[in-house]
C-alpha cells in the first residue's frame, strides 16, 4: 500500500524546523484564512503557501489521492452553497450585478461569484499548509510539539501511537481478507459491491479483535515503562528552538497582523470591489 | 544475603474467580541469580510474573493473602511505576511492545516518563545502545528489524532504567532456533557482566538451558511443585509428569533404558558424564532397525522456478523448485524473513509470483482465484483470532460453504462430518470465545476442512504453545494425515515438530531452497543449519560424545522408538 500524507525526511530547512514551529505556522496560517474574506490577502497567502509546499519537496503524488478527495468536496460544497442560499453573495456586498438567470429563484451573480471564489481560495490556501505540515513533521515530534503548546501529553502521545500502528493495522487486515478470501469470502472487484458490503464483517470483527489484543499488549508495555507517572514528560525527539524557528514564528505571527490589519481597514472581513 | 524477590505463605486470588491461581508460594531468589521458570500453560507462571512487574495487582486487581517483597521493598509501596525501576520486563510479542516510531526513541520511552532531561537521556541512551549492540540501529523504525534486533531493541528499552531485575516472558517464542540460541547467550552475559538478576518464563527447556542456569522453578496447578537445580530437576520425574518437554538428549538417553543420576550433571549435553551411559546408548541403537519411509504417492503439487520479487526490484524468493506427492506431511523452515510466508501466500494465490508456475494435480493454477485455490490448497493463519468471524462454532464451520450458495441440507451433513472429525460436534452449539486455544485451532482448520481441500498449509501451528496442547494440535493433524489422507504442509520453527511429525523438509535461507530432504539430514548437516539459523539437534551431539558417526539413523531411531511408545 502506498504512504499517503505520511512523514518522509527529505532534509529540506523546513524538515530541520522544530515541530512546534510547523505547528504554530499550520494553526495561524489556517486560522487567518478562515476569518478573511480579503481576496488580495488571500492571494497572497496562497502564494506563500504553495511556495512552503513547493520548498518542502514534498511531490504531488504523495499527495496526490488526498488532493482529488478534496477538491471533489470542494466542488460539492460550492455547489451546495449556490443552490441553498444563491443570494448570500448580494446580501453580503449589498449589490446584484445579474450574469445569469436560470429560474426565478436561481440568478447568478457577480457578487455570489465573487463570494464562491473567496471560499475556494480559503481551501487553497489552506490545504498545502496542512501538507507541508504532515509530510515534514515527524510523529512523535508531532506529539511533543502538542504538548509545548499546551494539549496534555497523554493525549499527543495517543495521537502519535494511532499513526504508529496504522501500518501494523494495515498489515492485519491484508492477512485477514486473505484468508477469508481463501475461505470464499471475496472482496475483490469481481463480487458486487452490496456482496462486499455485507461480507466486510467477516473482516471487520477479526480486525477489531485483534486490535483490541494489540492494544492491551501496548498499553501493559507502556505502564511498565512509567508512561503516566508523571504530569509532564520529556521529549527525546523534541528538539530546542533555533533562531530560525524564532525566525519563522516572528515572520508567521506578523505575516498574520497585517493580513488581519489590511483585512479588518475598512471596518469588515469582507473587501467589497463592487462600491 | 538479603533477597531481591521473596515470596512468603502466598497466595493471589483474581477479582473474578473463586478459587486462587497462585497458592503456598514461598519462595527467595537471591541478587545475580539466574532462574529458569517453567510451567504448563494455564499453571500461574504468567501470574507470578505480573506479581513481580507490579501489572497484579496494579493492572489486574485480586486479593493477596501472605507477604512477598520484591528488591526489599513492600510492593504496595512502590506501585507499578516504583516496581519499574526495579523490575525490566521484555514481553513475549516484541512488536507489540514498541512505542517509539524509531529504536532511539524506544529506548528512550521510559526516561522520558522519568523526566531525565534530553542531554542525560542522549547520553544514556547511546551507552544501554552500545551495550546491546544496536547502535546503528538507533535511526530504524523497530518493526522493520529482524526477530533478534527487536529483542535487543526491548533489551535495551529496559536496561536503560538502570533495573536490578530483568524479566523475560518467553523470550524465545517467536524466533527462529540459532537467533534464540543468540538471546539466550546475550542474557547470560547480561546476568554475568552486569550482575543483574534474570528471571526466564520459557517452556522450550533445552533452549533456554543453552547456558547455564541456577535454578529451574517448577510451577503447576498454582504452585511450586520443585525448585531445583537444573541437575536435580533433569533427573528427576517433575518435569514429565507437568506435561512440560525434557531436552531431547534426555529423552533419548531414558529411551535406551539409562538412569539419569544428578551425579553425572545432566544440565548440558556437551560437559555432562556419559561414560556410564554409552553402552546403553550404542546397544539402543544397534538393536533398532532405521525404517526408511517412502514416498509413494502421486504428484499433487508441483511448484517450478518459483520467483517473487516486488515492484521495487527487491528478489524474496528465486529458483524454487520442489514437489508435494499426496499423504505427505511436511515442513517448510529456515530464519525469520526468509520468504517462507511469501511462498505459502504464493501457493495460496494472495500474491502473483514473478516468475514461475504452481501446478496442482498437473493442471496450472495460476488462473484460478484466491477463493477457487481454497477449495483445493487450505491455508491455516497461525493466529485463529485472525480468522474467526462468527459468534458460533457451527456458524463460523458452515461460514465457507454458506458463501458459494450450497444447500442447507449439504451443509449440515457436511458440518456435521466436518464436526465429527475434528472432535468438536458436541460444542458445536457452544460460543467460540469460551473455548481453550487448541479448540479454537481446531474450529479453524474445519472451518476450513468443509471445503474439501486434499493439501493444508499451516502457518506456525503451535507456536507459543506448551507441550500438553503441542502434543494435542499434531496428533489432531496427524489424524486428518493418515486416517483422511489429507496433504499437510506446515511452516514452523520448532524443530521437534519437524523432526518428530514431518517425513520431509524444505528449508529456505535468503529467499532460496537450500535443502529438500529429511529432518534427520537437514539437522545434522552444520552447513545447512548454520545458513538457515537452524540448530542441531542435542542428539547430534550426542551422537558425537559416544562415538556413533550416524547420527541421521540414530534421530530416526529414536523418533520412531517415541512415536511406538507414545
Amino acid at each position: 500500500m502506498k504512504k499517503m500524507l505520511s512523514y518522509n525526511d527529505k532534509g529540506t530547512w523546513i524538515h530541520s524546523l522544530c515541530g512546534v514551529t510547523k505547528l504554530v505556522y499550520f494553526l495561524l496560517w489556517t486560522i487567518t484564512a478562515m476569518i478573511c474574506y480579503d481576496i488580495r490577502v488571500l492571494a497572497v497567502m496562497v502564494v506563500v503557501s504553495i511556495l512552503a509546499f513547493i520548498v518542502s519537496k514534498t511531490s504531488f503524488d504523495e499527495v496526490k489521492g488526498v488532493f482529488v478527495f478534496i477538491l471533489v468536496f470542494l466542488t460539492i460544497n460550492l455547489l451546495a452553497i449556490f443552490l441553498f442560499a444563491p443570494e448570500h453573495g448580494s446580501e453580503l456586498y449589498g449589490t446584484k450585478h445579474v450574469l445569469l438567470t436560470l429560474t426565478n429563484k436561481y440568478v447568478v451573480t457577480k457578487e455570489q461569484l465573487f463570494y464562491e471564489a473567496n471560499v475556494f481560495i480559503k481551501y487553497i490556501v489552506i490545504v498545502p499548509a496542512v501538507f507541508t505540515f504532515m509530510t515534514t513533521t515527524n510523529p512523535s515530534e508531532f506529539a511533543a510539539s502538542l504538548n509545548r503548546v499546551g494539549i496534555g501529553y497523554k493525549g499527543g502521545y495517543s495521537l502519535a501511537l494511532a499513526l504508529r500502528y496504522i501500518p501494523d493495522v494495515q498489515a492485519d487486515f491484508t492477512k485477514i481478507r486473505n484468508s477469508q478470501a481463501a475461505r470464499g469470502i471475496e472482496m475483490s472487484k469481481k463480487a458486487s459491491i452490496m456482496d462486499r458490503i455485507k461480507h466486510t464483517a467477516a473482516i471487520i470483527f477479526p480486525l477489531i479483535f485483534t486490535s483490541m489484543d494489540r492494544i492491551d499488549v501496548v498499553s501493559n508495555a507502556m505502564e511498565l515503562r512509567c508512561f503516566g507517572k508523571h504530569k509532564k514528560r520529556t521529549w527525546y525527539m523534541g528538539r530546542p528552538l533555533k533562531p530560525l524557528d524564532i525566525t519563522v514564528m516572528v515572520l508567521t505571527v506578523a505575516a498574520m497582523c497585517i493580513a488581519l490589519f489590511i483585512t479588518f481597514s475598512n471596518g469588515s472581513r469582507f473587501y467589497n470591489p463592487f462600491i | 544475603m538479603d533477597t531481591i524477590i521473596s515470596f512468603k505463605d502466598f497466595s493471589f486470588t483474581y477479582r473474578s474467580q473463586k478459587s486462587p491461581t497462585l497458592h503456598d508460594i514461598n519462595l527467595d531468589i537471591f541478587p545475580g541469580e539466574k532462574v529458569l521458570i517453567v510451567g504448563p500453560s494455564g499453571s500461574g507462571k504468567s501470574t507470578l510474573a505480573h506479581l513481580i512487574n507490579g501489572l497484579v495487582p496494579f493492572a489486574y486487581e485480586g486479593k493477596i493473602e501472605g507477604s512477598y517483597t520484591i528488591g526489599g521493598k513492600n510492593p504496595r509501596d512502590l506501585g507499578i511505576f516504583g516496581l519499574s525501576n526495579i523490575v525490566g520486563t521484555v514481553l513475549q510479542d516484541t512488536d507489540g511492545q514498541f512505542v517509539g516510531l524509531t529504536v532511539g526513541e524506544d529506548v528512550a520511552f521510559s526516561l522520558e516518563n522519568n523526566l531525565v532531561p534530553l542531554d542525560d537521556m542522549n547520553i544514556k541512551v547511546d551507552k544501554v545502545c552500545k551495550d546491546v549492540d544496536i547502535t546503528e540501529l538507533k535511526g530504524h523504525a523497530p518493526t522493520a528489524l529482524s526477530g533478534g534486533q527487536k529483542q535487543r531493541v526491548s533489551m535495551a528499552g529496559v536496561l536503560v532504567s538502570d533495573v536490578d531485575i530483568l524479566l523475560f516472558d518467553e523470550p524465545l517464542a517467536n524466533l527462529d532456533p540459532a537467533t534464540g540460541k543468540r538471546t539466550i547467550a546475550l542474557i547470560d552475559s547480561l546476568n554475568k557482566e552486569k550482575k543483574i538478576t534474570c528471571l526466564i518464563i520459557e517452556h522450550r527447556i533445552e533452549d533456554a538451558l543453552y547456558k547455564d542456569v541456577d535454578r529451574i522453578i517448577l510451577i503447576d496447578e498454582g504452585t511450586i511443585k520443585a525448585d531445583l537445580t537444573p541437575d536435580e530437576m533433569l533427573s528427576s520425574d517433575y518435569l514429565i509428569n507437568a506435561g512440560i518437554r525434557e531436552p531431547l538428549y534426555i529423552s533419548a538417553l531414558k529411551a535406551a533404558g539409562c538412569e539419569i543420576t544428578t551425579e553425572s550433571k545432566p544440565a548440558n549435553v556437551d560437559t555432562m558424564d556419559l561414560s556410564e551411559y554409552e553402552d546403553n546408548i550404542k546397544s539402543f541403537y544397534q538393536s533398532t532397525h532405521d525404517k526408511k519411509s517412502s514416498i509413494s504417492g502421486n504428484e499433487i503439487l508441483k511448484v517450478s522456478n518459483l520467483e517473487f520479487s516486488y515492484d521495487s526490484g527487491k528478489t524474496v524468493l528465486s529458483d524454487i523448485n520442489f514437489t508435494v506427492y499426496e499423504k505427505e506431511m511436511m515442513s517448510i523452515v529456515g530464519k525469520n524473513g526468509a520468504g517462507k510466508s511469501t511462498l505459502s501466500s504464493l501457493i495460496c494465490g494472495f500474491i502473483n509470483p514473478s516468475n514461475g508456475s504452481i501446478h496442482y494435480r498437473g493442471e496450472d493454477i495460476s488462473k484460478y482465484s484466491i477463493k477457487e485455490r481454497g477449495e483445493r490448497i487450505g491455508f491455516v493463519m497461525q493466529n485463529p483470532n485472525h480468522m474467526i468471524s462468527k459468534p458460533f462454532v457451527l456458524e463460523e464451520v458452515a461460514l465457507g460453504l454458506k458463501i458459494r450458495g450450497v444447500d442447507e441440507a449439504t451443509i449440515k451433513s457436511k458440518c456435521e462430518e466436518v464436526l465429527k472429525i475434528c472432535e468438536l460436534w458436541p460444542y458445536r452449539n457452544w460460543p467460540i470465545n469460551a473455548l481453550s486455544y487448541g479448540m479454537k485451532k481446531r474450529v479453524t482448520i474445519a472451518s476450513i476442512l468443509t471445503m474439501n481441500p486434499e493439501v493444508l498449509i499451516l502457518d506456525e501451528p503451535t507456536a507459543g504453545q506448551d507441550y500438553r496442547r503441542y502434543t494435542e494440535i499434531m496428533e489432531f493433524l496427524k489424524k486428518l494425515n493418515l486416517e483422511h489422507g489429507i496433504t499437510i504442509i506446515m511452516i514452523t520453527h520448532d524443530m521437534h515438530l519437524m523432526l518428530e511429525y514431518t517425513d520431509r523438509a524444505l528449508v529456505l535461507a535468503d529467499g532460496k531452497m537450500v535443502a529438500d530432504a529429511t529432518p534427520a539430514e537437514v539437522l545434522t548437516n552444520s552447513e545447512i543449519t548454520e545458513k538457515a539459523y537452524l540448530k542441531m539437534t542435542s542428539l547430534s551431539n550426542l551422537c558425537t560424545r559416544v562415538g556413533i558417526s550416524d547420527s541421521i539413523g540414530f534421530s530416526n531411531r529414536f523418533i520412531q522408538y517415541e512415536e511406538e511408545n507414545k
